[in-house]
Protein backbone atom coordinates (compact mmCIF):
# COMPACT_ATOMS: atom_id res chain seq x y z
CA UNK A 1 0.00 0.00 0.00
CA UNK A 2 1.53 3.27 -1.12
CA UNK A 3 0.42 6.86 -0.99
CA UNK A 4 0.17 9.23 1.95
CA UNK A 5 -3.43 8.39 2.96
CA UNK A 6 -3.17 4.65 3.69
CA UNK A 7 0.29 4.98 5.27
CA UNK A 8 -0.80 7.79 7.59
CA UNK A 9 -4.02 5.92 8.41
CA UNK A 10 -2.03 2.79 9.25
CA UNK A 11 0.30 4.55 11.69
CA UNK A 12 -2.50 6.54 13.35
CA UNK A 13 -4.66 3.42 13.71
CA UNK A 14 -1.85 1.24 15.04
CA UNK A 15 -0.95 3.91 17.59
CA UNK A 16 -4.59 4.28 18.66
CA UNK A 17 -5.19 0.52 18.88
CA UNK A 18 -2.02 -0.44 20.73
CA UNK A 19 -2.07 2.52 23.13
CA UNK A 20 -5.70 1.89 24.10
CA UNK A 21 -5.00 -1.86 24.46
CA UNK A 22 -2.20 -0.83 26.82
CA UNK A 23 -4.78 1.33 28.59
CA UNK A 24 -6.92 -1.79 29.23
CA UNK A 25 -3.83 -3.29 30.89
CA UNK A 26 -2.78 -0.21 32.85
CA UNK A 27 -5.96 1.59 33.96
CA UNK A 28 -6.67 1.21 37.66
CA UNK A 29 -10.47 1.31 37.29
CA UNK A 30 -12.37 -1.50 35.59
CA UNK A 31 -14.86 0.91 33.99
CA UNK A 32 -12.02 2.91 32.40
CA UNK A 33 -10.61 -0.41 31.11
CA UNK A 34 -13.93 -1.13 29.38
CA UNK A 35 -13.87 2.34 27.74
CA UNK A 36 -10.30 1.73 26.51
CA UNK A 37 -11.47 -1.64 25.17
CA UNK A 38 -14.15 0.14 23.11
CA UNK A 39 -11.50 2.44 21.59
CA UNK A 40 -9.41 -0.62 20.71
CA UNK A 41 -12.39 -2.23 18.96
CA UNK A 42 -12.97 0.94 16.94
CA UNK A 43 -9.28 1.01 15.97
CA UNK A 44 -9.47 -2.59 14.73
CA UNK A 45 -12.59 -1.66 12.74
CA UNK A 46 -10.50 1.09 11.13
CA UNK A 47 -7.89 -1.52 10.17
CA UNK A 48 -10.66 -3.58 8.54
CA UNK A 49 -11.67 -0.56 6.43
CA UNK A 50 -8.00 -0.07 5.46
CA UNK A 51 -7.82 -3.74 4.40
CA UNK A 52 -10.93 -3.28 2.17
CA UNK A 53 -13.16 -5.40 4.43
CA UNK A 54 -15.98 -2.89 4.75
CA UNK A 55 -18.74 -5.33 5.73
CA UNK A 56 -16.54 -6.89 8.44
CA UNK A 57 -15.73 -3.39 9.73
CA UNK A 58 -19.46 -2.59 10.08
CA UNK A 59 -20.08 -5.97 11.75
CA UNK A 60 -17.17 -5.27 14.12
CA UNK A 61 -18.65 -1.90 15.13
CA UNK A 62 -22.16 -3.32 15.59
CA UNK A 63 -21.21 -6.57 17.37
CA UNK A 64 -18.16 -5.56 19.41
CA UNK A 65 -18.77 -1.89 20.15
CA UNK A 66 -22.56 -2.17 20.16
CA UNK A 67 -23.17 -5.51 21.83
CA UNK A 68 -20.13 -7.02 23.55
CA UNK A 69 -18.89 -3.76 25.12
CA UNK A 70 -22.40 -3.08 26.46
CA UNK A 71 -22.57 -6.66 27.81
CA UNK A 72 -19.23 -6.18 29.58
CA UNK A 73 -20.42 -2.85 31.04
CA UNK A 74 -23.62 -4.53 32.26
CA UNK A 75 -21.60 -7.33 33.86
CA UNK A 76 -19.41 -4.75 35.66
CA UNK A 77 -22.51 -2.92 36.91
CA UNK A 78 -24.25 -6.16 38.00
CA UNK A 79 -21.31 -7.10 40.25
CA UNK A 80 -21.25 -3.99 42.47
CA UNK A 81 -19.49 -5.38 45.54
CA UNK A 82 -16.72 -7.10 43.56
CA UNK A 83 -13.34 -5.38 43.26
CA UNK A 84 -13.25 -2.55 40.70
CA UNK A 85 -9.53 -1.87 40.95
CA UNK A 86 -8.49 -4.00 37.90
CA UNK A 87 -5.59 -5.41 39.92
CA UNK A 88 -3.23 -8.21 38.93
CA UNK A 89 -2.93 -11.69 40.44
CA UNK A 90 0.33 -13.10 41.76
CA UNK A 91 0.76 -14.78 38.35
CA UNK A 92 1.02 -11.42 36.59
CA UNK A 93 4.80 -11.50 36.11
CA UNK A 94 5.01 -15.03 34.59
CA UNK A 95 2.01 -14.19 32.39
CA UNK A 96 3.60 -11.00 31.06
CA UNK A 97 6.92 -12.82 30.55
CA UNK A 98 5.12 -15.45 28.49
CA UNK A 99 3.40 -12.74 26.44
CA UNK A 100 6.74 -10.98 25.77
CA UNK A 101 8.39 -14.26 24.70
CA UNK A 102 5.45 -15.06 22.42
CA UNK A 103 5.63 -11.55 20.92
CA UNK A 104 9.35 -12.06 20.22
CA UNK A 105 8.66 -15.39 18.46
CA UNK A 106 5.80 -13.86 16.42
CA UNK A 107 7.86 -10.83 15.35
CA UNK A 108 10.80 -13.05 14.35
CA UNK A 109 8.55 -15.32 12.27
CA UNK A 110 6.73 -12.39 10.64
CA UNK A 111 9.93 -10.62 9.58
CA UNK A 112 11.89 -13.77 8.68
CA UNK A 113 9.27 -15.29 6.36
CA UNK A 114 9.19 -14.18 2.73
CA UNK A 115 5.44 -13.74 2.25
CA UNK A 116 3.97 -14.54 -1.14
CA UNK A 117 1.70 -11.52 -1.55
CA UNK A 118 -0.20 -9.89 -4.39
CA UNK A 119 1.09 -6.64 -5.86
CA UNK A 120 -1.23 -3.67 -5.70
CA UNK A 121 -4.95 -3.85 -5.07
CA UNK A 122 -6.98 -7.07 -4.81
CA UNK A 123 -9.02 -8.18 -7.84
CA UNK A 124 -12.09 -6.07 -8.53
CA UNK A 125 -15.19 -7.42 -6.72
CA UNK A 126 -13.34 -10.21 -4.88
CA UNK A 127 -13.65 -8.74 -1.36
CA UNK A 128 -17.10 -7.12 -1.49
CA UNK A 129 -20.07 -7.78 0.77
CA UNK A 130 -21.81 -9.42 -2.22
CA UNK A 131 -18.96 -11.92 -2.60
CA UNK A 132 -19.09 -12.61 1.15
CA UNK A 133 -22.85 -13.25 0.99
CA UNK A 134 -22.42 -15.61 -1.94
CA UNK A 135 -19.67 -17.53 -0.13
CA UNK A 136 -21.73 -17.75 3.10
CA UNK A 137 -24.87 -19.06 1.40
CA UNK A 138 -23.11 -21.26 -1.17
CA UNK A 139 -19.89 -22.93 -0.03
CA UNK A 140 -20.26 -22.35 3.71
CA UNK A 141 -24.02 -22.74 4.15
CA UNK A 142 -23.75 -25.65 6.62
CA UNK A 143 -21.42 -23.81 9.07
CA UNK A 144 -23.71 -20.78 8.63
CA UNK A 145 -26.72 -22.81 9.83
CA UNK A 146 -24.73 -24.40 12.66
CA UNK A 147 -23.71 -20.90 13.80
CA UNK A 148 -27.40 -20.01 14.17
CA UNK A 149 -27.93 -23.11 16.35
CA UNK A 150 -24.92 -22.08 18.44
CA UNK A 151 -26.32 -18.56 18.91
CA UNK A 152 -29.69 -19.95 20.02
CA UNK A 153 -27.99 -22.28 22.50
CA UNK A 154 -25.88 -19.41 23.88
CA UNK A 155 -28.99 -17.22 24.22
CA UNK A 156 -30.91 -19.89 26.15
CA UNK A 157 -27.86 -20.75 28.25
CA UNK A 158 -27.16 -17.13 29.21
CA UNK A 159 -30.78 -16.58 30.27
CA UNK A 160 -30.82 -19.84 32.24
CA UNK A 161 -27.55 -19.03 34.05
CA UNK A 162 -28.62 -15.57 35.21
CA UNK A 163 -32.11 -16.42 36.46
CA UNK A 164 -32.57 -16.21 40.23
CA UNK A 165 -34.29 -19.04 42.20
CA UNK A 166 -37.22 -16.66 42.92
CA UNK A 167 -37.83 -16.12 39.21
CA UNK A 168 -37.82 -19.86 38.59
CA UNK A 169 -40.31 -20.40 41.44
CA UNK A 170 -42.61 -17.74 39.94
CA UNK A 171 -42.50 -19.48 36.56
CA UNK A 172 -43.24 -22.85 38.15
CA UNK A 173 -46.40 -21.42 39.76
CA UNK A 174 -47.82 -19.79 36.64
CA UNK B 1 7.38 4.63 2.45
CA UNK B 2 4.93 1.83 1.80
CA UNK B 3 3.29 -0.57 4.20
CA UNK B 4 2.89 -4.27 3.53
CA UNK B 5 1.68 -7.47 5.08
CA UNK B 6 4.40 -7.46 7.78
CA UNK B 7 3.14 -4.21 9.28
CA UNK B 8 -0.41 -5.47 9.71
CA UNK B 9 0.76 -8.84 11.02
CA UNK B 10 3.00 -7.06 13.54
CA UNK B 11 0.07 -5.03 14.89
CA UNK B 12 -2.01 -8.22 15.08
CA UNK B 13 0.74 -10.09 16.94
CA UNK B 14 1.32 -7.26 19.42
CA UNK B 15 -2.43 -6.93 20.06
CA UNK B 16 -2.67 -10.70 20.62
CA UNK B 17 0.21 -10.67 23.11
CA UNK B 18 -1.27 -7.70 24.99
CA UNK B 19 -4.57 -9.58 25.20
CA UNK B 20 -2.74 -12.67 26.44
CA UNK B 21 -0.95 -10.66 29.14
CA UNK B 22 -4.28 -9.15 30.25
CA UNK B 23 -6.05 -12.54 30.27
CA UNK B 24 -3.27 -14.15 32.30
CA UNK B 25 -2.68 -11.38 34.82
CA UNK B 26 -6.00 -9.73 35.70
CA UNK B 27 -7.70 -10.67 38.94
CA UNK B 28 -11.26 -9.69 38.02
CA UNK B 29 -12.96 -12.35 35.86
CA UNK B 30 -14.47 -9.62 33.66
CA UNK B 31 -10.95 -8.25 33.11
CA UNK B 32 -9.82 -11.72 32.02
CA UNK B 33 -12.72 -11.79 29.56
CA UNK B 34 -11.65 -8.43 28.12
CA UNK B 35 -8.22 -9.93 27.42
CA UNK B 36 -9.84 -12.85 25.60
CA UNK B 37 -11.89 -10.43 23.47
CA UNK B 38 -8.70 -8.54 22.56
CA UNK B 39 -7.05 -11.81 21.48
CA UNK B 40 -10.05 -12.72 19.30
CA UNK B 41 -9.89 -9.26 17.71
CA UNK B 42 -6.18 -9.68 16.98
CA UNK B 43 -6.85 -13.02 15.29
CA UNK B 44 -9.60 -11.41 13.18
CA UNK B 45 -7.16 -8.67 12.13
CA UNK B 46 -4.62 -11.31 11.08
CA UNK B 47 -7.22 -13.29 9.11
CA UNK B 48 -8.37 -10.16 7.26
CA UNK B 49 -4.73 -9.24 6.54
CA UNK B 50 -4.04 -12.61 4.92
CA UNK B 51 -7.32 -12.38 3.02
CA UNK B 52 -6.27 -8.99 1.61
CA UNK B 53 -2.64 -9.80 0.74
CA UNK B 54 -2.35 -13.51 0.00
CA UNK B 55 -2.37 -14.97 -3.51
CA UNK B 56 -5.60 -16.97 -3.73
CA UNK B 57 -8.49 -17.71 -6.06
CA UNK B 58 -11.03 -17.19 -3.28
CA UNK B 59 -9.64 -14.52 -0.92
CA UNK B 60 -13.15 -14.07 0.53
CA UNK B 61 -12.66 -17.30 2.57
CA UNK B 62 -10.76 -15.27 5.17
CA UNK B 63 -13.72 -12.93 5.57
CA UNK B 64 -16.04 -15.93 5.97
CA UNK B 65 -13.83 -17.25 8.75
CA UNK B 66 -13.98 -13.85 10.49
CA UNK B 67 -17.79 -13.87 10.34
CA UNK B 68 -17.82 -17.20 12.21
CA UNK B 69 -15.22 -15.99 14.73
CA UNK B 70 -17.44 -12.93 15.40
CA UNK B 71 -20.46 -15.20 15.94
CA UNK B 72 -18.65 -17.50 18.35
CA UNK B 73 -17.11 -14.51 20.16
CA UNK B 74 -20.56 -13.01 20.73
CA UNK B 75 -21.90 -16.34 22.06
CA UNK B 76 -18.82 -16.76 24.26
CA UNK B 77 -19.12 -13.26 25.70
CA UNK B 78 -22.81 -13.73 26.53
CA UNK B 79 -22.27 -17.07 28.30
CA UNK B 80 -19.07 -16.00 30.09
CA UNK B 81 -20.64 -12.81 31.45
CA UNK B 82 -23.74 -14.77 32.54
CA UNK B 83 -21.35 -17.13 34.37
CA UNK B 84 -19.62 -14.14 36.03
CA UNK B 85 -22.97 -12.73 37.22
CA UNK B 86 -24.03 -16.19 38.43
CA UNK B 87 -20.75 -16.69 40.36
CA UNK B 88 -21.17 -13.21 41.88
CA UNK B 89 -24.67 -14.14 43.15
CA UNK B 90 -23.28 -17.16 44.97
CA UNK B 91 -19.91 -15.87 46.20
CA UNK B 92 -20.21 -12.03 46.17
CA UNK B 93 -16.92 -11.91 44.23
CA UNK B 94 -15.63 -12.39 40.68
CA UNK B 95 -12.02 -12.45 41.87
CA UNK B 96 -10.33 -15.44 40.17
CA UNK B 97 -7.91 -15.74 43.12
CA UNK B 98 -10.77 -16.44 45.53
CA UNK B 99 -12.67 -18.91 43.35
CA UNK B 100 -10.82 -21.93 44.73
CA UNK B 101 -13.61 -24.23 45.95
CA UNK B 102 -12.05 -27.18 44.11
CA UNK B 103 -8.65 -26.76 45.74
CA UNK B 104 -7.79 -29.77 47.91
Amino acid sequence: MDGFGPVAAFWVLSGLTLVSAGGVMMSRNLLHAVLFLIVTFIGVAGFFVLLSADFIAMAQVIIYVGAIAVLVLFAVLLTPRAGRDNAETKWALPGMLLAVCLAAVFLFVIHDTSWNTIDGDPAEGSLTAAALGNALLDTWVLPFEIASVLLTAALVGAIMLTRTPEEEAEDALS
Amino acid sequence: MSIGIEHFLTVGALLFCLGLAIALSKRNAIGVLMGVELMLNAVNLTLITFSRFSVSDTPIAGHTFVVFVLTVAAAEAAVALALAVSVYRNRETVDVDQLNLLRS
